[in-house]
């Protein structure tokens, strides 16, 4: 067994270079799964608000079933089952533009998007109903008084929950390897068949994580600091 | 397309439900469950304990507790899976079978996240709880033990409950180290049919989701019942159930 050493791998231009291209992908499917859940996740509030049962419904069942089903088999669903139903064209274009790390994005963004959808709505319910009433008495709009009054609010409330599952979207991007996307865990993976260390590999991928999280969950500290009426501080 | 899942089920019902026992290691939904019952088992105990350590006024013993919490909340299960798959047989010296890592990983992640929940429950309550008991002459781990814990335990009771259905799901992670659960079962039907993908991964999700939202609803009744015997008994009498505060109420 060899000694501890990090900089075997960290001043190895091919394994390190394999973990930083990893970290990128990472990266970007968090970055580009978040978007989507984000906004699909603000699309779904607005159409649960909408004045008719069968849209409530509707993105009553799209949350329960995608907080129901492990994301690891939502990720397994899209990539070899949903795919294989889609027209050859298609399936041909796509496996040659990344398939993987397009299904990963969609399969995580369509599951967070019912996570965010959830605690955007509890944080719009947590706003006192008199808000509402005294910005339309004040002459404000339906639209005005979402707007100026009520999101603030409901996005502060929202928050921590936001951040939380912010995170675990982040975590869960490690689950996009089992469907084959050259991520950081795939990198730390492969790293560790060819250089055998395995100790000093996932020590390095265990920092890399934890360092995003904690900067992720400083980030929404300080803008729950940030959000909070001036007498709340 | 549903005929053909039906069919999926007529012939693998069995392999679906336990895998290949007993011919083979315990598998299916019967191992899932294995797993997560023996996750959420052994975590309590152990989050409890880090719980407590985090409300220690020591720093000797809130550090620790601390820092796991927070490694376990910033690094994915994956890795905590590959950790358990690289130190436990160091640990141990002899090689241990994907479950048995599988069950340590879970045990270790899910005690951290276990530990907010009661830690939360621990808060919760009002601070009179605890100063009732000491004056009446219990030690603070007394006052822990008697008064403080059953209360929590019993107001967390649904959501211990959300978070096995959380250890439920996280068990398919087991898939990537080819532990025999439900996930690496539909994968082998899969791998034997070739040309039904969509079919037996929908009917995996079917299966997760059948489990997963029973037991949240389950979660669901409990958390409005803790809640109106919580709103209709006052502080005065804490629902405690004759020491066994887990046991549903009569």
């Amino acid at each position: 067994m060899q000694g501890f050493d990090v900089t075997a791998i960290l001043l190895n231009p091919q394994l390190a270079g394999m973990l930083a291209d990893g970290f990128l992908v990472t990266l970007i499917i968090a970055a580009g799964s978040w978007v989507l859940a984000m906004s699909l996740g603000i699309l779904l509030l607005v159409i649960r608000l909408l004045p008719s049962r069968i849209a409530e419904r509707a993105v009553r069942a799209y949350v329960s079933y995608h907080s129901n089903v492990p994301t690891l088999v939502q990720l397994i669903l899209w990539y070899f089952g949903i795919s294989s139903l889609l027209p050859s064209g298609l399936q041909e274009w796509l496996s040659e533009h990344h398939a993987e790390a397009t299904f990963a994005i969609i399969g995580l963004g369509l599951c967070q998007a019912a996570y965010f959808s959830e605690d955007l709505r509890s944080g719009l319910r947590s706003v006192a109903a008199g808000q509402e009433e005294a910005a339309r008495a004040l002459g404000h709009g339906y639209l005005s008084a979402m707007r100026y009054v009520m999101l603030p609010q409901a996005f502060r409330n929202a928050l921590p929950a936001l951040v939380n599952h912010s995170v675990s979207l982040f975590k869960n991007s490690s689950l996009a390897m089992a469907i084959g996307v050259a991520e950081l865990t795939h990198a730390v993976k492969e790293v560790d068949n060819q250089s055998f260390r395995t100790f000093e590999t996932f020590l390095i991928a265990t920092i890399v994580y934890l360092g995003c999280s904690l900067i992720l969950m400083g980030i929404g500290a300080w803008l729950g600091r940030r959000a909070s009426p001036i007498g709340a501080r | 397309m549903l005929a053909q899942i039906f069919s999926i089920i007529q012939d693998d019902w069995l392999l679906l439900l336990i895998g290949q026992y007993p011919n083979g290691p315990l598998g299916g939904i019967a191992a899932t469950l294995l797993l997560s019952v023996l996750g959420i088992a052994l975590a309590f105990p152990l989050s409890v304990v880090v719980a407590l350590a985090r409300l220690s006024p020591w720093l000797m013993l809130r550090a620790p507790a601390t820092a796991l919490v927070y490694i376990m909340r910033g690094v994915p299960l994956l890795m905590i899976i590959f950790w358990g798959y690289f130190l436990v047989p160091l640990v141990i010296g002899t090689v241990v079978p994907g479950f048995v890592t599988m069950v340590v990983a879970l045990v270790i992640y899910e005690a951290a996240f276990l530990s907010e929940i009661v830690r939360a429950g621990i808060q919760a309550l009002p601070r009179g709880q605890m100063d009732a008991a000491r004056a009446l002459g219990h030690s603070h781990i007394g006052a822990m033990r008697y008064v403080i814990l059953p209360q929590a335990i019993y107001n967390m009771t649904p959501s211990l409950l959300s978070q096995f259905v959380s250890t439920i799901k996280e068990t398919t992670l087991g898939y990537v180290i080819n532990v025999p659960e439900l996930t690496f079962a539909a994968n082998q039907i899969n791998n034997r049919l070739l040309t039904k993908p969509f079919e037996v991964f929908a009917l995996l999700a079917a299966i997760y989701f059948v489990v997963c939202w029973s037991l949240t609803q389950l979660a669901n009744w409990l958390e409005r019942r803790v809640a109106a015997k919580r709103a209709g008994k006052g502080g005065a009498h804490a629902p405690v159930n004759n020491g066994t505060p887990l046991a549903a109420e009569p």
